[in-house]
């Protein structure tokens, strides 16, 4: 199973000088950080407007064909593979950068058209529009004068 | 010839739990491989471009910066799950004086960055022929 992306604000830890990576240090049992992600791959964020619900994942080094989504009724499913490079002979000082497959089913709060669903990756970023299923968008009500 | 050191620990860098879903700089994750005349680093920087990731090598310091435009307004959007917060990212390698600076290259591609850092001619490893001492 593959890991999250990303580690933690480098801001927090203030100064230049304590971001500073020794390219050639030993694997180093914090700083990796290895564990501390989540284990469920690809992290998502999810947001809604009025017509759709986004889900966006970031999936580097995933390309468009290594990568499946299905929508069943209201289940979202991303599935898919990060190659292993093939000139891999030598040694690895850091290796934080998972590769293998990986699924995730992202339940949504309610039904979608599933005929209108768009799957866009650029720059190894996944964006995926739902359009709501008519029953369940909001509807302005009318209020007549009498 | 190369910096022996240890990873430096921050005092709080495995608790991510509390940072998820922030906007700030991030320190991209990377892989490093040696092979005999190359160190080969590939870093995962989705959402940037070419254009907008920043290379500098500069006194042995091996920097990467890329910046990253926030994709929504982070005020508006009606987040039903946030699991990752975008950022810039930033993240530097103390390589030494090993590396032939001149000959560094780097491509971006899928959102992963691919940086080859030539091992200067000085530190390849060589392979010594053994002479035969017949006396």
């Amino acid at each position: 199973m593959m890991l999250a992306n990303r580690w933690f604000p480098v801001s927090t830890f203030g100064d230049l000088q304590r971001e500073v990576d020794r390219l050639f240090g030993t694997f180093g049992k914090c700083g990796n950080g290895r564990e501390s992600r989540p284990s469920v791959y690809p992290a998502v964020n999810v947001w809604e407007d009025g017509e759709s619900f986004f889900v966006e994942a970031e999936i580097p080094g995933v390309k468009m064909e290594d990568l499946d989504v299905q929508v069943v009724g209201d289940e979202l499913t991303i599935r898919g593979q990060r190659p292993a490079f093939a000139d891999e002979n030598g040694t690895f000082h850091r290796q934080e950068r998972s590769v293998g497959e990986f699924a995730r089913v992202v339940a949504l709060p309610a039904g979608v058209n599933p005929e209108g669903v768009q799957a866009v990756l650029r720059d190894g970023v996944l964006t995926i529009t739902l359009p709501k299923a008519e029953a369940v968008k909001a509807r302005k009500i009318n209020i007549t004068n009498q | 010839m190369m910096a022996i050191a240890t990873e430096r620990c921050q005092p709080n860098c495995c608790d991510t739990d509390s940072m998820m879903g922030q906007t700030g700089t991030f320190a991209p994750i990377v892989d490093i491989l040696e092979k005999e005349n190359e160190w080969l680093l590939r870093a995962d920087l989705p959402g940037a471009t070419a254009e907008t990731i920043d290379l500098r090598y500069e006194r042995g310091l091996m920097v990467i910066r890329a910046s990253v435009p926030a994709r929504q307004d982070e005020k508006e959007t009606r987040y039903l799950v946030r699991e990752y917060g975008v950022g810039d990212f930033h993240r530097a390698f103390e390589v030494g004086e090993g590396i032939d600076a001149s000959r560094i290259e780097a491509a971006f591609k899928d959102g992963v960055l691919t940086l080859h850092l030539p091992k200067a001619e000085e530190i390849r490893p060589r392979k010594i022929s053994v002479q035969c001492d017949r006396n």
